[in-house]
Formats: C-alpha cells, sequence, structure tokens
C-alpha cells in the first residue's frame, strides 16, 4: 500500500535507472540535469521510491564525503534497486557496505591489511599467470566464444577465491549466488535459498580454516579477529561474503565492456597495441567511461546538509550518481571520448569516502593486465555478432549478457 | 610543503601510497598510511597535491610551511 502510494506522487519524476539512446554511453539526461538541475528528484523504478539525484563531481565528493550521510541499506528511504521486501532483507544483518562510522571502521579495518599497494602489487606475477591460463583456453576452444562466460565471469572470480581460499571445486556456489543476488527478477524465495546455501558454506570453510589457518586471506582474517575479537564470527562471514559479492559482477562486466569499448573505438585499440603500458591508463579510463556500479554510492541524508542550492532533508535518500560525475564535463575533457591516455583522470568510479572500494587497486591491475594480454595474444580479436544485437543489462550492475567473439 | 597524516582518519584505500610510493607508505600490520617524508621534495609537490585531493577519507594535510 504503502509503495503503491508513493508511486501515485512521484510519477512526474524520471525513472531511475534511467534509459539511454547509446547502450555504451551515459543517460542522456545526466547531462541536461547535471546543467539545469544539478540536484534533481528521481523515481526508482524498482521500488518506486522518490530520492534525489546527483549529478556533479564536485556535489558527488563534497556528500559522500560528508559524515552525515548514511550508506544504511535498511533505512526506509535508501534508494533501493533490488525488488526484494524491506522486511526480508532486514533478516539478514547488514554488511560493510551499509555500516556506518564507527562499526564500518571496526570490519574495514580487518581487511585493510590485505590490499595495502605493495601487497596488492605482490599480486601482478599470479594476476598475469591467471590471465594468460584464460586465453590460452580461448585459443584452444577457438572463436566464436561467448568473453563473458569465457573469460570476464571466471577470471576475477578464480582471481578472488585463490586470494580468499575457497577451493576451485566449490567455486560454483558463490556465481550462482550472485547471478540471484544481482538479478532484477529474483523471487525472494530464490534469494533466501541463495543465502541459506552460500552462509552454510562460508560457515564450513571457516570452521576449518580456523582449526587448520592456510596461507590465504580468510585465514589471515580469522587469526586477526581472534586475537581481539573485534566482531562476531558471522560478521567474519559476512566480510568474506561482501568481498565476493562486491568483485565478481562488477569486474566481469568491466572486462567485457572494456573490450567492447575497444573494439569500437580501433584508433585507442591501436594505441594500446602500440604501447603495452597504457594499459593501466587505459583500465582507469574505462572504470571512468562505464561507472558500472552507478548507484552504488546511494545514501539516506542523517541530518539536514545543504549541497549546491538545495537542501537535503533528514531522512531523504539519494542517488549520488557515479556514472555522472564521471561524465562531468567540468572535470573531464570532452567526457563523452574515450581517450585511453587521459591524465589526470581523478575518477570516482570505486565511490570516495570510507566506504571507497578497498579492492579498487586490485580491480585496476587486474583489468589492466586482461586488456592488455587478451589484445597482445589475440590481436585480431573481433565481435561475432553486431553491436546491436548485444543485448545490455541496465540491472543494479551495468553490463551485457553475453559477448560473442572471434578471431 | 609539509605534510601530516591522520590514521584515525585512514581507511586503507591506498590512493596515496600507489599514487606517490617516494612519499606515502601503508604498514604492513594495519595497512594504514605513514609518511615515507613529511617534507616531499619540490619535484613532486603536484603529485603529492593529487594523492591528497583523492585521499578517499580526507586523511592527509597539507601545510604550507
Amino acid at each position: 500500500m504503502t509503495e503503491m502510494a508513493i508511486q501515485e506522487t512521484a510519477a512526474e519524476y524520471p525513472a531511475f535507472p534511467m534509459q539511454r539512446a547509446d547502450p555504451l554511453g551515459p543517460p542522456e539526461l545526466y547531462a541536461e540535469l547535471r546543467e539545469r538541475e544539478p540536484i534533481s528528484r528521481i523515481r526508482m523504478s524498482v521500488t518506486g521510491q522518490e530520492a534525489w539525484l546527483v549529478t556533479r563531481y564536485d556535489h558527488y565528493r563534497e556528500l559522500i564525503r560528508d559524515p552525515r550521510v548514511s550508506a544504511d541499506m535498511y533505512a526506509d528511504n535508501y534508494p533501493r534497486q533490488i525488488p526484494v521486501p524491506l522486511e526480508l532483507l532486514r533478516s539478514v544483518p547488514r554488511t560493510i557496505f551499509h555500516l556506518d562510522a564507527p562499526d564500518h571502521t571496526v570490519h574495514r579495518r580487518l581487511l585493510t591489511p590485505e590490499f595495502t599497494y605493495r601487497r596488492i602489487e605482490g599480486m601482478r606475477e599470479r594476476t598475469q599467470q591467471i590471465a594468460d591460463e584464460y586465453v590460452d583456453r580461448l585459443l584452444e576452444k577457438g572463436g566464436p566464444v561467448d568473453l563473458m562466460a569465457e573469460l570476464s565471469l571466471p577470471m576475477p572470480s578464480q582471481a578472488m577465491c585463490e586470494l580468499l581460499g575457497i577451493p576451485p571445486a566449490d567455486r560454483h556456489i558463490y556465481h550462482e549466488w550472485i547471478t540471484l543476488l544481482i538479478g532484477t527478477d529474483t523471487t525472494p524465495e530464490q534469494h533466501a535459498q541463495a543465502e541459506i546455501t552460500v552462509v552454510g558454506h562460508l560457515e564450513k570453510l571457516i570452521a576449518q580454516k580456523t582449526e587448520h589457518p592456510e596461507d590465504d586471506l580468510l585465514s589471515r582474517l580469522i587469526a586477526r579477529n581472534n586475537e581481539e575479537k573485534l566482531v562476531s564470527d558471522r560478521d567474519v562471514l559476512n566480510l568474506a561474503r561482501s568481498l565476493i559479492a562486491g568483485s565478481h559482477e562488477t569486474s566481469a562486466n568491466m572486462i567485457t565492456l572494456s573490450v567492447l569499448a575497444l573494439l569500437r573505438n580501433p584508433e585507442q585499440l591501436a594505441l594500446l597495441k602500440a604501447d603495452p603500458s597504457l594499459d593501466a591508463s587505459a583500465a582507469d579510463e574505462m572504470l571512468r567511461y562505464f561507472s558500472v556500479s552507478d548507484a552504488g554510492t546511494s545514501r539516506v541524508v542523517l541530518e539536514d546538509i545543504e549541497l549546491g542550492d538545495v537542501v537535503l532533508r533528514k531522512g531523504e535518500g539519494v542517488v549520488a550518481s557515479i556514472l555522472a560525475a564521471n561524465h562531468d564535463p567540468e572535470v573531464f575533457t570532452d567526457p563523452g571520448r574515450i581517450d585511453i591516455t587521459r591524465s589526470p583522470n581523478n575518477h570516482v568510479a570505486f565511490g570516495t569516502g570510507i566506504h571507497q572500494c578497498i579492492g579498487h587497486l586490485v580491480v585496476k591491475m587486474q583489468l589492466g593486465i586482461v586488456l592488455g594480454t587478451l589484445f597482445r595474444r589475440i590481436p585480431d580479436l573481433r565481435l561475432a555478432i553486431d553491436l546491436d544485437d548485444v543485448k545490455f543489462k541496465n540491472a543494479a550492475i551495468r553490463g551485457v549478457e553475453a559477448l560473442p567473439v572471434t578471431w | 610543503m609539509r605534510l601530516n597524516a591522520d590514521r584515525d582518519r585512514c581507511v586503507g584505500a591506498g590512493a596515496c601510497a600507489s599514487t606517490v610510493p617516494a612519499v606515502f607508505e601503508q604498514d604492513e600490520e594495519e595497512g594504514l598510511v605513514r609518511l615515507v617524508t613529511d617534507r616531499p621534495e619540490s619535484a613532486l609537490v603536484g603529485v603529492v597535491r593529487r594523492a591528497v585531493s583523492m585521499c578517499p577519507a580526507q586523511a592527509i594535510r597539507v601545510s604550507s610551511e
């Protein structure tokens, strides 16, 4: 009843996520709103909730770094994009994505030693090996292949599972769970069942690693927490679950969309082929351009906040659009152009503030390595279908269903 | 340029250490910011300012002395 009433009053606001004429670019309305009404009203298409939409880069950083906004997804007006009823969502404890300080700080600090710049640089060699193994398999198989199924989804997933210490035979459990978690047509029953399976598996794994620690992130996380018992065992489980959930689909879609973008922009691809050291800056540009987790920094306002010309009132929901911020022409010259040499490229694809993606350096490294390796070893890679036939997903994470390629 | 790093605010994103490893690092135990030097050489001032601006937690302060 309540949600239907909301839907009616907000009927005149643009629905979010918004439509795109160019499936690779941002919704066209973003540029118009940024110019005309940089902080505007929207209606969430899945839930019917009303919310604010922030489209400017400077507003974005100001708001997301402000301690007066909360990431609590269980707050009534937090803008949601999943069809699962709030009561059911609330039956699962908040993950790190949705905790505020000081609780968030305690959880985050259990992970920070695992994601230092130095430690991630130490993963470079293994990441390159994994990328090579996947490209070996593509070459063995021969085109056409679905890049999403054969590389983009399994490769980052394998890297994350290796990091955490999840045995290869069990990795499919997590894959199936994520697919349901982010799907817009997932039923509450499917959602609940997938949760039970994943939690059950992680409980078993944590018990094993508590008894017999190995050289992996999960074992170290358990040991680190057991020194001072900062959080509960269930929280440790949730941290592991969040790392998988946060990395899987996002990385996969970034790989696929980046390949698509390079194939569509042959002059940029030629630059990368001519100078492989551009892989890191190409990765950054793709992260900026696509910003696949557009509404990843949705928030709810804890106290009235003046932002630009408006006052965000306590209790209201806000979608601070990552994609819109990353296409703000005040910060990024010619933002609609993909330029793999763009410098500086201070994008906010990973958000900002205390919730900034802890794995951002891993993602950048991985994406750079995959793009460099793929086009070095298969320089004739091309689409096996017309761009018009590529099916895009307008889900919480932007991406494509599949990407048939050949060579 | 003089730098001050606030480890209480730091969220260990590593934006600073990956941008200017000659000036910023993260300790192994906690993964939080540590200054290699609090007075970066003048050639690095530009890139240090960029790293400071990109710190998600605004944990690095710059003063002019």
